[in-house]
């Protein structure tokens, strides 16, 4: 059972810190995590195995834990699954274990532990066929899933930032400050980031001199310099979590593990270096033995670091268990700190002299050719049973298999591994700038190696840089204990259960899983991990994947090196989702465009519709009247006298240039180049393969310049279109395209008193029906502000489009409501818009058509076919398949059922029982006309008129008959006026 | 004829039970080693999905045994293991429409067709609409997958609050409705690719792992084998299934394929129990959600942006995905992404795939499958196998044809949908 000592440790005694673990309130320090503060307390079982709920102690001190998962707080402030080996105490924290009911101690789905065989690797993939997986998937999915998620929005905030930098530095132990020390005074600029709240790494773990005094003093020498270096950014529990394309590196922030409830929870760094230096260390790994998950059997380092820095031992009779050096050190730091080391076994032939001498000649004993077979006990540890048939009394095990370097990042980026024989477990091969790996990663075992290959690091990154090779700092000397780099075999004693010998505690994958697997031929190691799902739990293998590798090679009877590790992914420790999304969510998921005249609209109670990113008034509803009634109203005041439509997001966009006008000529199904100034041309724009991508208008206002209207859903899209063209087809031409959507407000003013409204502003345009005829374009100004006018018409009525520099915009329209009040003028909005262009069978590209509608489709087959001149889309206008008369064209449709004529409801042609023949592209019942109209596209539409046919809407059914698409004022009287 | 030692072991809970209290120390192969032999009757190209499922339909559809599969590196490693795991069938034209369909049926039947639980869980398939011309889009949608036989409803927002009671209804995009496919779900991957493995095993198919495909032997426009990193093989027919990597094989055999390769990313968070029942689709806020029967919730958005052959995607689309993600579902703002990974897409001009006969007689190919070919892998490969068989497409595949984009009969997916998928 494991308590606190007297002294020592990184840890404030005099800051005592509350939290509560299950309810009940335990004591702990500033500067412990929950795992020593549980530790220090005496708990020893702090969670369960996700498969079979077997009881799990705290294994690590890092963020490789995988059984000390816990949740935190409650309600939206939920956090399941954090590492109690990662987060800091802080008071009132509130700390529950998981996965385990009614209680972590006495867990009742301990029941499938005593069915164990039964959940070998992949039984799920041989039975629960019948009746059905969903029949079973019902209750695994509420076993399943190891914690409770929240079930609230998350309230916190987080930020995202950009950061440039010349050097990266991972990892803020020994290596990582010294090489970031060494850049820093070079002069680069430097971004350290460590993932523990306390920076040094390993140095915390130990107790080693540095030049002479213990390791805080050199910490605190070099972390005082960084942090006054203004070319250095120091980010404490901030960890790297992946490495991406071109230099660039995702970082989180733990602002949350730095103090209570902070403004921000947590940030992200997308940082973007020149050079990345990788010094993440080591992650130690557990023996293999029969039970060797019990609680209180725990990495020999782990237990060198409570005691080390958080002065807690993690037992009253502790034992190690190794077979490489690592473990005699921890042994020796127990020793110091006056905590019994009852026995170290080493499963090696030979312990090294020194190191067993040392600890010999502090009572402990030390026996080679040692393996521990099996542990005993009850729910916690209580003993070993040895090779040698001896059985120990203990009720702690430090165990070490050897380090494996953290090469996640570095495999992130795709650098090479290579297998190492020595330390069996792979290194980063011959890493090189911009990506360097260094210290423990780079397979250095002792303190003084790991300064050293700073110091190479740090050299070869100056070159890289082009700076001088002046290091301008001295290598730091220490005094340590010689620790070979040597590791022992993987000692899986060949007798004992397989099935109780574990691979990956979190997943319960156990050596028996990974023989069923290889006996089923799952050998690969990528189908082996997915098939026991080893390596795949939430601590993402940190101490499974190599143990499991080495096992397969062992049974197999290969070398390492062919087996192969699995692919490392993303990122390094989870990521919360809210963390990457930063301020992009909610309002801010998006931004919305507001009109210039977006008060006005307001106050005239719009009905807003969002549309192409704008905030768009679809009508303006009266007391009582829904958007329907509403736009009803409003188009049968414009046809009546004149409404006014803000028309500002229609796309607008500048040609220019000696080449203009053969430019756009290349764009439009019909001819542009020989437009006369002052006229307007409607067109339609084709991608290669002829299917209409937009339509609007292109005036001329001069030899050389053009201004093109498209829809306001293709606005942006339009000009990337043109541009995309322009500089990479035809760069040779002399042409400018100037998007100007934004810089003016359109408003459309339409109806038979429109140019008796117009008129009442001072104008220096003529707007009488022979200056300004339909399809006309005039440029002078308007109440002394610059304007534009169009003569066009979307409604069928007489219609202007005025167009002012978008800071007028607001005022235009408020007067022409003012001055048009006698005449009856209404504001009308988009769906009043669509409902009148309806009636007139005028087209809505991306509504009437889709990605198949070719010119011909749409009545515009002889246009395009009469046009001399090249144009984009027009070959393929010549496929077999567009010259087939079967296609689906645009027809109007009439019928007596409102209910069932409308968008979206599919056509059925006599004698047609399967699949559908079109449908409903654009419906409403004709305030005009007092009747239902709909445009649909049809097959082979254009032969069938008059015909009837079948509507289908979501099991209902009608009739409609086909018609000529111009419902109301076919011959455009009205337009004309 | 059956190799010996190829024998299938038939799965059942009572086998499970047998073999736990033998210690499972007898559970026979299922994925054999064979060596690679000089000549074969079909060589599919390719160990996903789609070539395994080839293959087994070839052994056993048309009695053909002495077929071979090839790939490269492990099975299922590609975008077979790389997917999101949705199987659905709602797909605008006709032709999409029965094709998927049929792939569904299979589905439906495969876990025990192959005896091999592939976790084949019909959840629901919501597509959600958040305007009202998402609205009418979605209602053109479901009425063309109904006029085609196949299931899909509209919901109301009342419907979706009981259906997704995390969903975030009044989101930045205020959600107007939605349609389901009840029918469409989710499915395990590597179960998948392991029971036509498994089965393709049984019926003597040779799956070659770690055996790339390095050339073709063309002799007067046929083919007539295939080079290999382990030798060459004379065959009489090819099948190249390799997705991301299709065009640049189809160029060693002589041709062009019309497709352009780009990275589609993913990530899955730590499990938590049941949150998300459904697998949701949103256009406008463009992701896909759904949970694992483990707990994990999957989240797919955009493809990135650019073209790649990386099988790894970049920070951007990372962030708006989980942008998206939050934006449907707040309360996921504190779960936790555990694994991120990318497959490489092979995306033809109209978003279908291109299947069938190629300019090399006795060559064909299966590609174009972009982001959707993982719910097309039965009938992909029950139609490939016919085709291969018989040297002429298969009815349900003939629109698919590569000679679609010289005719101009596009099956335009992309633009029926409104969305790139």
């Amino acid at each position: 059972m494991g308590y606190r000592l007297e002294h020592g440790g990184h840890i404030d005694r005099s800051q005592p810190i509350r939290i509560r673990w299950n309810g009940r309130e335990i004591e702990a320090f500033a500067g412990d995590t929950i795992a020593s503060a549980l530790l220090a307390n005496g708990e020893r079982i702090v969670g369960r195995g996700m498969k079979l709920h077997r009881p799990r102690g705290i294994l690590s001190a890092g963020c490789e834990e995988p059984n000390a998962l816990v949740t935190l707080g409650h309600g939206a402030e939920l956090e399941p699954s954090a590492r109690a080996t990662m987060i800091p105490v802080r008071d009132g924290l509130e700390v529950q274990a998981q996965n385990a009911w009614p209680s972590v101690r006495f867990d009742l789905g301990r029941v499938l532990d005593a069915t164990a065989p039964l959940w070998h690797a992949g039984f799920y993939n041989k039975t629960f066929k019948w009746p059905s997986w969903d029949f079973y998937e019902q209750w695994i999915r509420r076993t399943a899933g190891i914690a409770n998620p929240p079930r609230k929005p998350d309230p916190a905030r987080y930020d995202a930032v950009n950061a440039h930098c010349d050097l990266l530095v991972v990892g803020g132990g020994p290596t990582g400050l010294l090489a970031a020390q060494i850049a820093s005074r070079a002069g680069l600029t430097v971004m350290l980031a460590e993932q523990d709240f306390q920076w040094g790494g390993r140095l915390l773990a130990t107790n080693t001199l540095i030049n002479g005094a213990p390791v805080a003093v050199w910490l605190t020498s070099v972390l005082g310099e960084l942090a006054t270096s203004r070319n250095v950014t120091l980010l404490s529990a901030t960890t790297a979590f992946g490495l991406y394309d071109h230099g660039s590196a995702g970082l989180l922030q733990r602002l949350d593990l730095q103090g209570a409830a902070p403004p921000i929870r947590q940030r992200y760094w997308r940082v973007h270096t020149k050079q990345t230096l990788l010094a993440t260390g080591a992650i130690e790994q557990p023996l293999v033995f029969e039970y060797n998950d019990r609680p209180s059997i725990m990495l020999a380092g782990a237990i060198r670091q409570y005691v080390n820095r958080y002065a807690v031992a993690a037992g009253r009779h502790i034992v190690f268990a190794t077979n490489n050096d690592s473990a005699y050190l921890a042994a020796l730091d127990l020793v110091a700190a006056a905590v019994p080391v009852q026995l170290l076994v080493d499963s090696r032939a030979e312990a090294p002299a020194q190191l067993a001498g040392w600890l010999r000649a502090q009572g402990v004993e030390v026996r080679a050719g040692t393996t521990v077979l099996r542990s005993l006990g009850k729910k916690d540890l209580r003993g070993l049973q040895l090779n040698t048939g001896e059985t120990i009394d203990c009720d702690a095990l430090g165990m070490s298999s050897g380090w494996a370097p953290a090469v996640h990042l570095y495999s992130h980026a795709r650098a090479p591994l290579a297998f190492d024989e020595t330390r069996q477990s792979f290194l980063p091969a011959d890493s090189k700038p911009p990506l360097l790996a260094a210290g423990a990663l780079a397979g250095r075992v002792t303190l003084e190696e790991s300064f050293a290959d700073a110091m190479r690091a740090a050299e070869r990154i100056l070159a890289h840089a082009s700076r001088p090779a002046d290091l301008q700092v001295a290598q730091p000397l220490v005094e340590e204990p010689p620790v070979a780099a040597q590791v022992g075999a993987l000692s899986r004693p060949g007798a004992g259960r397989s099935d109780r010998q574990w691979l990956d505690f979190l997943h319960d994958v156990t050596v028996a899983d990974a023989e069923v697997a290889l006996a089923e031929g799952y050998t690969h190691i990528e189908h082996l991990k997915r098939y026991t799902t080893c390596g795949m739990a939430v601590d993402q293998g940190k101490t499974s994947n190599l143990n499991a590798l080495l096992t397969v090679a062992e049974m197999i009877g290969r070398n390492p090196a062919e087996v192969g590790t699995t692919t490392y992914r993303p990122p390094f420790t989870p990521v919360a989702l809210g963390a990457l999304a930063g301020r992009q969510v909610g309002e801010r998921y998006a931004p919305r465009r507001l009109l210039p005249a977006h008060a006005e609209h307001q106050a005239l109670d719009a009905h807003w519709w969002e549309a192409g990113g704008w905030m768009r008034p679809a009508c303006y509803p009266r007391a009582g009247e829904n958007v329907r009634q509403a736009a009803q109203r409003e188009a049968t005041a414009v046809r009546a006298s004149v409404g006014i439509f803000d028309a500002s997001p229609l796309g607008k966009i500048e040609i220019s240039g000696a080449d203009a006008a053969r430019f756009l000529d290349r764009f439009y199904i019909n001819n542009v180049a020989k437009l006369e100034e002052g006229r307007v041309r409607y067109g339609l724009m084709l991608n290669e393969n002829g299917v209409i991508i937009d339509d609007g208008t292109v005036a001329r206002l001069g030899p050389s310049r053009f201004l093109v209207t498209t829809t306001s859903g293709g606005a942006s899209r339009i000009v990337n279109w043109l541009d995309e063209w322009r500089q990479c087809e035809w760069p040779g031409l002399n042409v400018f395209v100037s998007p100007v959507t934004t810089q003016w407000t359109t408003i459309a003013v339409a109806g038979p008193r429109a140019r008796e409204l117009l008129k009442r502003f001072e104008s220096d345009i003529a707007i009488d029906a022979k200056s300004l005829p339909h399809m006309s374009f005039a440029e002078g100004r308007l109440e002394g502000v610059a304007a534009r006018l169009y003569r066009v018409s979307f409604s069928g009525e007489l219609g202007f489009e005025v167009n002012v520099p978008a800071r007028h915009g607001a005022a235009l329209w408020r007067e022409l409501l003012r001055r048009g009040a006698d005449l009856g003028v209404v504001p009308y909005g988009v769906e009043t818009a669509l409902l009148l262009r309806l009636e007139k069978g005028f087209l809505h590209v991306g509504v009437d058509t889709d990605g198949t509608t070719a010119p011909a489709d749409v009545g515009w087959g002889e246009v395009a076919a009469r046009k001399k001149g090249d144009f984009i889309g027009k070959r393929s206008l010549r496929r077999p398949n567009d010259l087939r008369t079967d296609r689906l064209q645009l027809v109007g449709l009439t019928s007596e059922d409102a209910n069932v004529l409308v968008a979206g409801a599919h056509l059925r042609l006599p004698g047609t029982t399967k699949g559908s023949d079109g449908w409903v592209t654009s419906a409403a019942v004709s305030p005009a006309l007092g009747r239902p109209i709909a445009l649909a596209l049809l097959r082979g539409g254009h032969a069938r008129l008059r015909e009837t046919l079948e509507i289908h809407d979501l099991g209902k059914r009608g009739t409609a008959t086909i018609v000529k698409s111009a419902f109301f004022d076919p011959e455009g009287a009205r337009l004309h006026a | 004829m059956i190799p010996p030692g190829r024998t299938m072991q038939r799965y059942s809970f009572l086998a499970l039970a047998r073999h736990a209290v033998n210690g499972n120390r007898k559970w026979p192969r299922v994925l054999h080693q064979p060596t690679l032999k000089k000549t074969y009757d079909a060589v599919i190209v390719g160990g996903g999905g789609h070539g395994l499922a080839t293959a087994y339909f070839l052994a056993k559809n048309h009695g053909m045994r002495n077929i071979a599969v090839l790939e490269r590196g492990a099975i299922g490693q590609g975008n077979s293991g790389r997917n999101t795991q949705v199987t659905r069938s709602d797909y605008y034209h006709l032709v999409s429409s029965k094709f998927f369909d049929r792939s569904l049926c299979l589905y439906e039947g495969l876990s025990r067709e192959l005896n091999y639980n592939i976790m084949f869980s019909q959840r629901g398939k919501v597509s959600l609409a958040h305007s009202p011309h998402e609205m009418e889009v979605l209602r053109r949608t479901v009425n063309a997958i109904r006029m085609n036989g196949v299931d899909s409803e509209m919901l109301t927002v009342a419907d979706l609050r009981k259906l997704e009671p995390m969903l975030k209804i009044d989101c930045r995009y205020p959600i107007e409705g939605a349609a389901v496919q009840w029918r469409g779900g989710i499915s395990r991957h590597d179960a998948v690719v392991w029971a036509f493995a498994r089965g393709a095993g049984a019926l003597s198919v040779d799956i070659v792992q770690g055996c790339e495909v390095t050339g073709f032997t063309i002799e007067g426009g046929r083919v007539t084998g295939v080079k290999t990193t382990q030798g060459s093989v004379a065959t009489p027919r090819v099948c190249i299934a390799v997705a991301g990597h299709s065009s640049v094989l189809a160029r060693k055999a002589g041709f062009e394929l019309p497709l352009h390769s780009t990275c589609l990313q993913a990530m899955v968070t730590e499990p938590v129990k049941p949150l998300i029942n459904t697998v949701l689709v949103s256009a406008a806020i463009h992701v896909y959600v759904s949970q694992t029967g483990r707990g994990e919730v999957v989240i797919g958005g955009g493809a990135d942006v650019f073209s790649s052959y990386a099988q790894r995607g970049g920070l951007p689309v990372f962030e708006s995905n989980a942008q998206a993600a939050i934006e449907l579902f707040p309360c996921l703002g504190r779960l936790r992404v555990m694994r991120q990974w990318a497959g490489v897409v092979d995306i033809s001009p109209d978003t279908s795939p291109v299947m069938g006969l190629t300019p090399v007689e006795g060559l064909f190919v299966s590609a174009g499958w972009g982001t959707g070919g993982y719910k097309a892998i039965p009938a992909g490969g029950e139609t490939m196998a016919w085709t291969v068989a018989n040297g002429r497409p298969h009815e349900l595949i003939a629109a698919f044809g590569l000679d679609r984009f010289a005719a101009g009969a596009l099956v335009d997916e992309g633009a029926a949908s409104g969305v790139a998928h």
